[in-house]
């Protein structure tokens, strides 16, 4: 248990996916103008990334190992995930249009954010037990979502400063966001 | 549009990587020295030109409401092809960013091209136009590699042989005695302030000689 809890709080705070790892940062750049879209999005992200982790786990030990196609791994990860957010989706539209009135324009581009895929595929090059990669998405997801809101947050703030001229637009939201990885740096060492 | 203006836009005027901001992951990660950059640039422009051409190809074949799937697909087939590649003659170098070569299926800098421009447009033109962004692409990575090793190490071209065998070692050329610089260059706190320098750099510069195309926002 308390293997599960570090290996989350590592995902978490520690190797931070965004800021530390550099995984998901089309939406951390692209889709954190607004605090409350932001905070959809981490939602949307939080729940497809442990499901297709899960997910990718199981079919990876389940069926490509036991076929020996254990290299068409990214062919296959992209599937699952994909049908991971095709079925979110269908499910929140039947069951709660207010949330996918919320969630449904992000849950597409979940897609495409490289840190959905790259949380399925480093558990595997880590070795992770099924308890672990839950315990690794878990963090991933979280920490994800806890980034993009802080970021969010900062981001409205940034909009009253006065930023010089070369600086305004993507430039600052760069050099904010190093500022930002620079503070998450002082959680090294606290677990691996 | 001319092939050689295709080529030109999309390498610099309306290149994905700096002006959407599209595909920084790799670009952020794997731009520590000039070696990693090198070879992440090469692993790109395959799976982009070598995607883009065959869904250019296909593009009458492909029903257009599962287009996006299918591009997802012929993207990782390509990739996987890159994966294999790399494992085979630079396993060294593969090691040091196996995650990042892998995840360029997800890089949607291609998948951008291959909306707008692939599944629309003719062999010839869209093989001018993937070339064109894996270009500026690569010329974004080796900047952001330059500038970061020389930083970090004091040196620059480290570990060349990697990639291009034995001779390549002598390649390497240090400034510093030390061996050592701004650490901070190497880490991931240096890649997002140097990116968002470079980017400043190049838009008062563009501010200056009144060049700046005008890019839709990034939406992803």
């Amino acid at each position: 248990m308390a293997e599960l809890a570090l290996i989350l709080l590592g995902a978490l705070l520690v190797n931070n996916f965004v800021l530390a790892q550099f995984l998901g940062l089309c939406p951390f750049i692209g889709a954190t103008g607004q605090y409350d879209a932001a905070a959809a999005m981490g939602l949307a992200t939080t729940f497809v990334l442990t499901t297709s982790a899960a997910t990718s786990y199981l079919v990876y030990h389940g069926v490509l190992v036991p076929l020996d196609l254990a290299y068409l791994k990214i062919i296959v990860f992209i599937v699952v995930i994909a049908a991971v957010v095709q079925l979110t989706e269908q499910y929140l539209r039947s069951t709660s249009p207010l949330l996918h009135q919320v969630l449904g324009i992000y849950l597409p581009l979940i897609t495409t954010n490289c840190a959905v895929l790259g949380v399925a595929l480093l558990s595997l090059q880590q070795d992770l037990s099924f308890a672990a990669t839950l315990a690794y998405a878990m963090g991933a997801a979280l920490g994800f979502s806890g980034v993009v809101v802080v970021f969010a947050a900062i981001r409205e703030r940034l909009l009253n400063a006065d930023v010089p001229a070369a600086f305004a637009g993507a430039p600052i939201t760069l050099v904010t966001a190093g500022i930002l990885s620079l503070a998450f740096m002082g959680f090294a060492g606290f677990a691996d | 549009m001319s092939l050689a203006t295709t080529f030109t836009t999309s390498a610099i005027r309306a290149n994905p990587a700096w002006t959407q901001l599209l595909g920084l992951c790799p670009l952020l990660a794997v731009s520590n020295s000039v070696v990693n950059a090198l070879g992440l640039a090469l692993a790109t422009s395959f799976v982009a030109v070598g995607a883009n051409v065959s869904i250019s190809a296909a593009r009458h074949v492909i029903p257009h409401f599962a287009r996006l799937p299918c591009f997802v697909l012929i993207i990782a087939t390509f990739t996987t092809c890159a994966v294999l590649l790399m494992e085979a003659f630079a396993f060294g170098l593969y090691l040091r960013m196996a995650l990042f070569v892998q995840i360029i299926v997800t890089n949607c800098m291609i998948l951008g091209r291959a909306e707008a421009f692939a599944s629309r447009k003719g062999l010839l033109e869209t093989l001018s136009d993937a070339l064109g962004t894996a270009c500026g692409f690569a010329i974004v990575l080796l900047a952001l590699g330059t500038l970061r090793e020389l930083l970090a190490t004091g040196g620059l071209f480290a570990g060349m042989e990697m990639l291009f065998g034995a001779t390549a070692s002598s390649w390497h050329w240090q400034w510093s005695d030390t061996g050592q610089g701004l650490l901070l260059a190497a880490l991931p706190p240096g890649a997002f302030l140097i990116a968002g320098l470079l980017l400043a750099f190049a838009k008062a510069l563009l501010r200056q000689t009144q060049w700046q195309s005008s890019p839709p926002e990034a939406k992803r």
